[in-house]
């Protein structure tokens, strides 16, 4: 055979090699990531946990219904109207057992307040209550809610944040809500998604941080005009502004935004959370912007917040931020940031980012590396809510990823005339005119949930197909929660424009656990920002009580920390925001312990 | 006084450089320099050894160099590895398909095309990505097409964006569609660097001036259809098929005029 011959032969096939690569990787994934699927006790010998839909056997049964926008926009409805459906938690009545808010977005649709009974059923109060009718023209549609005691009466209160004028209600005992919305000061219109409970300035008085997503001078459902679209797909100046009110402890908040630098930006946030990532004792705010890049505001001392996204790592990359979650995934005392984007094969891979600390943490600016891919929870579909939540107990954070955007008409797409207008110039995105109709087709529809479980050695392995939390509707906003006293945490999770689906969690019985329901006295009543830190089985894990997060939810206020096969913790300790740390030696496992804030600054409970 | 030259083997790589640095500073499109840097390290690797391979000497690297910064730019994923697999197989086709000893397509249209028929759950093209901005869009038009003038290629692009133009409007007539809607996608990135780069290549453009009007026309015309069934990367399935089609008879036609010419 001549040379020549043979250099062709050995080319081509280096050729063919090259090309047979994605097959051989996607063979190899689907063989190390093959699902297991068998009967419930032998999955929850594998996985730890199994998923049980049991909405209709607890008595929910709310169906979420998108808000219908003005005319201009009726051929890209689904789109715009893409969002709403909602769920918080709280045990409003201080009993004990945790309840759980759902909303709606068409105008005389209710939204509602399932209470738990403690029998394994729930009823919707809303309506009895006063908290069901705040879909009304003119006022707003119901975008989502938070739960935060913000004058310190022992009952949590009820924020719910509209596309139209935000809502307050002051929980009178457990027994009615009264709405002090004009009395507290909070302004007529705002197109918020997003809503976060926190102490900005360690007062002891729960302020309020909401984002804008649309304009604030946009009115959705009675349009001037129709140029309110983003102005770019990735590099959007045209959003919504973001607000902090500060708390007076009088009832009344004053907006301090400007002063506090949070008006520099006109991003689309479209999500929010707060924590102490850089351990300065101030709350700082995290923010996922959709067509744009992720954002972190240091606080400083109360007195100023500084937009260090840029620095911090994770402000550089623009992509579809969706959700923002916080957890210390790696069991070593350090916060990560979870944030979801979208990813559509062949059309727009984005992936969704974790944000690990790296080792050049230090001072004021905390520094983050994204590792999604490297530990393997990178490639979702169409995000939303993401959501750490240690579902097996075992110790590990893993994590709930909804996903799913506009299921429509079967067997239909719409991202080829998305794509086109999104990559035009900014005259043509910004116009909602110029945008192609949708004509009831499918827009990244029909995607199923993820479930990622932590091997706590730094991968994830998607389970949902096999844990029975394969959910393939349009997935928003997800909260967990112990709704049967078990320990474990059940899942709640708010559909767009379909039901909520309620799911228990069976765990593995020998799996302990340890809560924590802390009680602000010199910080605020809900303890929101106040930390744990479990000091057990060699390992520190750090929690903090969440004012609200992910997409557009909120989960249970107490503490909870799986623990696996350990039988013994070393110690707890609480880090208020008041400064005061107490410790709890030896807490006993498997039960929630109540903490209430000490007046001393370093108090040791024994409860052995 | 001697004039200042650019080598024309250096105006391209210069220019996609120029581009991507320009892009880069005001929108920060590259995610890291990582990608960028295993595309085009992807692209020179696989170059230098098929072509020592192959002929036993080493070559020029400039048009390697191209293709991995075209990879590097036009490949959209947040894995590394299809960075580097679209400039090894756009660098590596040239090798393996080729008509009286040229390489007959694009390499990195053909790169970008396989990718997306293999992988296409691990990546997308630059298409919806990014900036928007109008003054940075008209620079970049303004400049490259400066420069294709320079070159002598800007007849294509003129061809080819009026044809664009003239069948976006057709589009829009037989489909109802915004005329804007349909122009749309001519403003974004995506277009800058196929109508700049991609269609200009001179080792696959035909060799006379008409026969490239007429080739850039038949882009055109096929990428309408591509358009017509909702095709998000039409231009490149486009040039894919009427590219190596149109080499290929340009090459034959020559060889006959050679043959009658040699003949008389």
């Amino acid at each position: 055979m001549k040379k020549e011959t043979i250099n062709k032969i050995v080319v081509t096939l280096i050729f063919l090699m090259l090309v047979s690569v994605p097959f051989g990787m996607k063979k190899y994934d689907e063989y190390a990531n093959a699902g297991f699927v068998g009967a419930m006790e032998e999955v929850i010998e594998r996985y730890g946990f199994f998923l049980e839909d049991v909405t209709s056997q607890i008595g929910v049964d709310f169906v979420h219904v998108r808000a219908s926008v003005d005319e201009k926009l009726l051929h890209i409805e689904p789109q715009i109207s893409s969002i709403g459906a909602s769920v918080s938690v709280a045990d409003f009545n201080n009993n004990g057992l945790p309840d759980f808010y759902l909303t709606s977005s068409e105008f005389g649709t209710k939204n509602a307040l399932y209470m738990n009974l403690g029998n394994g059923e729930f009823v919707d109060v809303a309506e009895e209550l006063g908290v069901a009718d705040l879909n009304i023209p003119g006022l707003g549609a119901s975008m989502g809610s938070i739960w935060g005691d913000y004058n310190n009466s022992g009952y949590e209160d009820l924020l719910v944040y509209r596309w139209g004028r935000t809502e307050l209600f002051r929980n009178d005992g457990g027994e009615g809500f009264t709405n002090v919305t004009e009395e507290a000061g909070l302004p007529e219109h705002i197109n918020s998604n997003t809503a976060v409970w926190l102490d900005y300035n360690n007062n002891g008085y729960l302020d309020l941080f909401i984002a804008g997503y649309y304009h604030e001078d946009v009115n959705l459902f009675d349009l001037a005009h129709t140029r309110m679209m983003p102005d770019s797909y990735e590099y959007a100046t045209n959003g919504g502004l973001n607000y902090l009110f500060e708390n007076q402890g009088d009832g009344t908040f004053v907006d301090v935004s400007e002063k506090m630098g949070l008006h520099e930006t006109r991003r689309w946030t479209l999500a929010a959370a707060s924590a102490d990532i850089n351990d300065s004792g101030y709350p700082d705010i995290i923010l996922a912007n959709d067509y744009g890049v992720d954002e972190i505001f240091i606080n400083q001392n109360g007195e100023r917040f500084f937009n260090t996204g840029q620095e911090a790592g994770l402000g550089f990359a623009p992509k579809s931020g969706m959700s923002v979650a916080i957890g210390d995934i790696m069991n070593q005392g350090r916060y990560s940031i979870y944030i979801t984007n979208i990813s559509e094969a062949g059309v727009l891979m984005q992936g969704n980012n974790l944000w690990v600390p790296t080792r050049r943490s230090s001072g004021d600016i905390p520094r983050f590396r994204n590792l999604a891919g490297n530990m393997g929870v990178e490639i979702g579909d169409w995000g939303y809510g993401g959501q750490f939540i240690d579902l097996n107990n075992n110790g590990n954070l893993d994590l709930y990823v909804a996903n799913g955007y506009v299921s429509a008409e079967p067997d239909t797409d719409y991202w080829y005339d998305y794509a086109r207008v999104v990559g035009g110039n900014r005259a043509i995105i910004i116009d909602a005119n110029n945008w192609p109709a949708m004509e009831g087709r499918t827009f990244s529809g029909y995607q199923t949930n993820k479930i990622w479980l932590n091997d706590g050695a730094g991968r994830f392995q998607e389970v949902a197909r096999s844990v029975g939390g394969a959910l393939d509707l349009d997935s928003r906003s997800i909260a967990y929660a112990d709704l049967f006293g078990n320990g474990s945490m059940d899942l709640i999770v708010a559909n767009q424009h379909q039901p909520v689906i309620i799911y228990k969690n069976h765990t593995k019985a020998d799996h302990n656990w340890v809560g924590f329901d802390l009680k602000g006295t010199k910080s605020n009543r809900s303890a929101i920002g106040a930390e744990v830190i479990l000091h057990w089985d060699d390992k520190i894990t750090k929690k903090q009580v969440s004012g609200g997060d992910a997409f557009s939810s909120q989960s249970q206020r107490p503490l909870h920390f799986g623990l696996g096969l350990v039988d013994q913790v070393e110690k707890a300790e609480v880090h208020w925001p008041s400064g005061i740390i107490q410790t709890i030696e030896g807490p006993k496992l498997n039960r929630y312990h109540v903490v209430e804030e000490a007046e001393d600054e370093s108090v040791v409970i024994s409860t052995q | 006084m001697n004039e200042f030259h650019i080598p024309k083997s250096y105006v391209a790589p210069l220019l996609i450089t120029g581009i991507l640095l320009a892009a880069h500073i005001s929108f920060g499109i590259l995610d890291t320099y990582t990608k960028l840097v295993s595309a085009i390290t992807a692209a020179i690797t696989t170059e230098l050894l098929l072509h020592r391979f192959v002929t036993g000497k080493w070559r020029n690297l400039s048009s390697a160099y191209i293709s991995g910064i075209s990879a590097g730019i036009l490949v959209r994923s947040p894995m590394i590895w299809p960075f580097a697999l679209c400039a090894a197989i756009s660098i590596a086709s040239k090798y393996v398909f080729r008509f009286r000893d040229s390489h007959i397509w694009n390499p990195t249209n053909f790169g970008i095309v396989v990718m997306l028929i293999i992988a296409s759950d691990s990546m997308a093209v630059l298409s919806i990505q990014w900036g928007n901005n109008m003054w940075a869009m008209l620079v970049i038009w303004l400049v490259g097409l400066f420069t294709i003038w320079r070159v002598k290629k800007f007849h294509i692009c003129a061809t080819y964006v009026t044809f664009f133009l003239l069948f976006a409007w057709v589009r829009s007539v037989y489909t109802g569609q915004l005329f804007l809607s349909e122009v749309a996608p001519l403003t974004g990135p995506m277009y800058q660097l196929f109508v700049l780069f991609m269609i200009t290549d001179p080792k696959t453009t035909v060799s006379t001036n008409k026969g490239q009007m007429l080739v850039a026309f038949l882009i055109a015309f096929v990428e309408m259809f591509f358009r017509l069934g909702e095709a998000v990367y039409a231009p490149f399935y486009a040039l894919f098929i009427v590219g190596p089609i149109a080499f290929i008879i340009d090459k034959l036609i020559r060889e006959k005029k050679e043959r009658q010419i040699s003949e008389k």
